[in-house]
């Protein structure tokens, strides 16, 4: 007899946003001196600090730190619930979401819109970054067309995934080709590739929040038709599922989910798979809840990484990007060994 | 258990007026390019137990998965009456509970809610389980002897231990009509001898069951057998027929041989050596 961590998920989701708040408020004190930057608190709590400096400091919290960490939040959210979608499309609990192709896709869109407006991430006007956005977003549906194309349709879940593959093969030496071309992007891409929370603006978390609401509204509606497609095609159809309609909303949602996060914060690696998985075991897994409870377990996780790539060798920091890749390696790798020892995989 | 579940599932199916539960008429189908059904003809009598045989490729679980409706199809299906092709998805799902071969499933469910899903077509798009529910669906637990793994995640419990589980999501239907293919792989005696004891139970309630079963054994405590062969029907008639036993050995190349043993049909294997 399993006993789950928490039996009730409302606990589990209480819990994420408590914890998540506490790593938001750290987000807000963490500059390039640390988190011994005090003064970051004083200018939150009130403007009657007497120091000289608070309206500077304000800013700095309102305009840099807290934008920053929303939209790390953001972007973890977007790609946790990316991941559980595809991890219920493809019915496998390590799909990710660039498996479609779409982060290639939305990595060589955000290349070409460079090109086009021949600019750095930095000092970027919200009418440009709103077009890196759509760019990343077009990227992503486009790479996400072509590989349901390629396999035909969505009718084929293995195909899907194998299309995928060659998709984002092909789609990434078109990235380096442009960048070989236009070699004084590669410092602006090398960015994106490696994943940053550091351009991350008020409006870029709007946008993410504009994607989040309608794909986190998706999934509360589907609810339990999304773990109906567990059953697989047949059983699904049994069950009086449209499966294939449904399929097309989910790779689409999940294409919108991985694009808007993408486009903002960069390639960022694991969260999209880690969270769903490390929210299916610590709770009674169903979709109305689960979808959730990932997504706010990807937001968690990604503002606790991006605090960490702040704090870590400050006053420089990490790329977010790469230190989600190193605890998201080490954390399969354990769980690969664990079921070495302990059986199926789950 | 049963009565109870007589009750609450079957019931409405007695005040239909057709005699056959499923028709099937002129099928053909065609899967990648190679005909797999040619002009199927059968009809399944409401409150019956049909068992589907044959050797292997003869094309029994396309029928089965056919006549679910889960095939694009030339020709014509009928429930109760009903074109299936023209039934919306929702009514089709309640009247029908499938059961694939080999089904495979998210490991991370627990048995419980595999078991609910069964509850689907019941529910409306947006509303939630409700106590019903959880109560059919413990209900066909119990009657699969699985109630105990409830909390279980799937991907923990045996093969036969699965297998009870899937059955029960598809008891958990409480659809008039079960089609069933390959139920009792994996189980071991004393719940195949359950199993068939269900089915007789769901049977005498009001079901009617359609049962793909390879093990000629076990098919042949069913009601009828549809005999197929290379994509076609080649016999119907009930089990205890001796024409029945006749084209069964037939199908097998008269490598099986039908007997009466303490009053049971079983078929034993027949050797070609003298």
């Amino acid at each position: 007899m399993r006993d789950y961590v928490y039996q009730r998920p409302l606990v589990l989701g209480l819990l994420l946003c408590a914890v998540t708040l506490v790593m938001l408020l750290a987000g807000m004190l963490a500059g390039s001196n640390g988190l011994d930057d005090w003064h970051g608190l004083g200018a939150w709590l009130g403007p009657a600090q007497p120091e000289a400096d608070s309206g500077m400091m304000a800013q700095i919290v309102w305009q840099i730190r807290m934008p920053r960490s929303m939209g790390a939040w953001l972007a973890g959210a977007l790609l946790g619930l990316a991941g559980a979608l595809s991890q219920a499309v493809f019915r496998n609990p390590l799909a990710d979401p660039y498996l479609l192709g779409s982060a290639s896709g939305a990595s060589l869109g955000v290349c070409l819109a460079l090109v086009g407006l021949d600019g750095s991430l930095i000092d970027m006007h919200w009418l440009a970054r709103l077009g890196l956005t759509g760019a990343a977003f077009a990227g992503a549906m486009l790479a996400v067309a072509m590989t349901a194309a390629l396999a035909s349709g969505v009718a084929q879940t293995l195909r899907l995934l194998l299309a995928g593959v060659v998709v984002a093969v092909v789609l990434g030496a078109a990235t380096s080709l442009v960048l070989q071309m236009y070699p004084h992007l590669l410092q602006s891409m090398q960015g994106f590739m490696l994943g940053s929370t550091a351009f991350v603006g008020w409006d870029s978390c709007a946008l993410m929040l504009a994607a989040l609401l309608p794909g986190l509204a998706l999934a509360m509606v589907l609810g339990r038709w999304l773990d109906g497609l567990a059953l697989g095609e047949q059983t699904a159809t049994s069950l009086g599922l449209p499966v294939r309609p449904m399929r097309w909303v989910l790779i689409m949602t999940l294409a919108l989910a991985t694009g808007a996060a993408v486009a903002h914060t960069g390639l960022i690696a694991f969260v999209g798979l880690a969270a769903p998985h490390i929210t299916r075991r610590m709770v009674r897994w169903g979709s109305r809840h689960g979808v959730l409870l990932a997504s706010l377990m990807g937001g968690l996780l990604l503002v606790a990484a991006d605090l960490l790539a702040r704090v870590v060798i400050a006053p420089r920091e990490l790329p977010v990007g790469v230190l989600t890749a190193l605890i998201g390696g080490a954390y399969l790798l354990w769980l690969m060994r664990r079921h070495k020892q302990g059986g199926g995989i789950s | 258990m049963a009565d109870a579940q007589a009750q609450a599932g079957w019931g409405h199916f007695v005040k239909s007026h057709s005699a056959a539960a499923l028709q099937v008429t002129g099928l053909h189908v065609v899967l990648s390019g190679t005909k797999v059904l040619h002009d199927v003809n059968a009809s399944i009598t409401r409150g019956r137990w049909v068992s589907i045989v044959g050797p292997n490729g003869a094309g029994k679980s396309t029928l089965l998965a056919a006549m679910a409706g889960l095939l694009p199809v030339q020709g014509r299906v009928e429930i109760g009456g009903e074109d299936l092709q023209a039934m919306p998805a929702a009514r089709r799902a309640q009247q029908l509970a499938w059961m694939g071969q080999g089904e495979s499933v998210g490991d991370d469910l627990s048995a419980l809610d595999l078991t609910l899903l069964g509850r689907l077509p019941h529910q409306s798009w947006f509303s939630g389980l409700n106590a019903a529910d959880q109560q059919h669906a413990e209900q066909a637990l119990r009657s699969m002897h699985a109630l105990q793994w409830r909390d279980r995640y799937v991907g923990t419990l045996s093969g036969g231990e699965r297998q009870r589980v899937l059955l029960a999501r598809a008891l958990a239907v409480q659809a008039p009509v079960l089609l069933l293919d390959e139920p009792l792989a994996n189980l071991d005696p004393p719940h195949q001898a359950d199993w068939l004891e269900l089915m007789r139970t769901l049977v005498d309630a009001g079901a009617t069951v359609v049962s793909v079963l390879h093990e000629i054994s076990m098919a042949l405590q069913a009601d009828e057998l549809l005999v197929m062969q290379q994509g076609r029907v080649v016999h119907q008639g009930a089990c205890t027929d001796a024409l029945s036993h006749r084209a069964l050995e037939s199908v097998f190349d008269d490598r099986i041989q039908v007997r009466t043993v303490d009053g049971q049909l079983v078929a034993l294997p027949r050797s070609t050596r003298r």
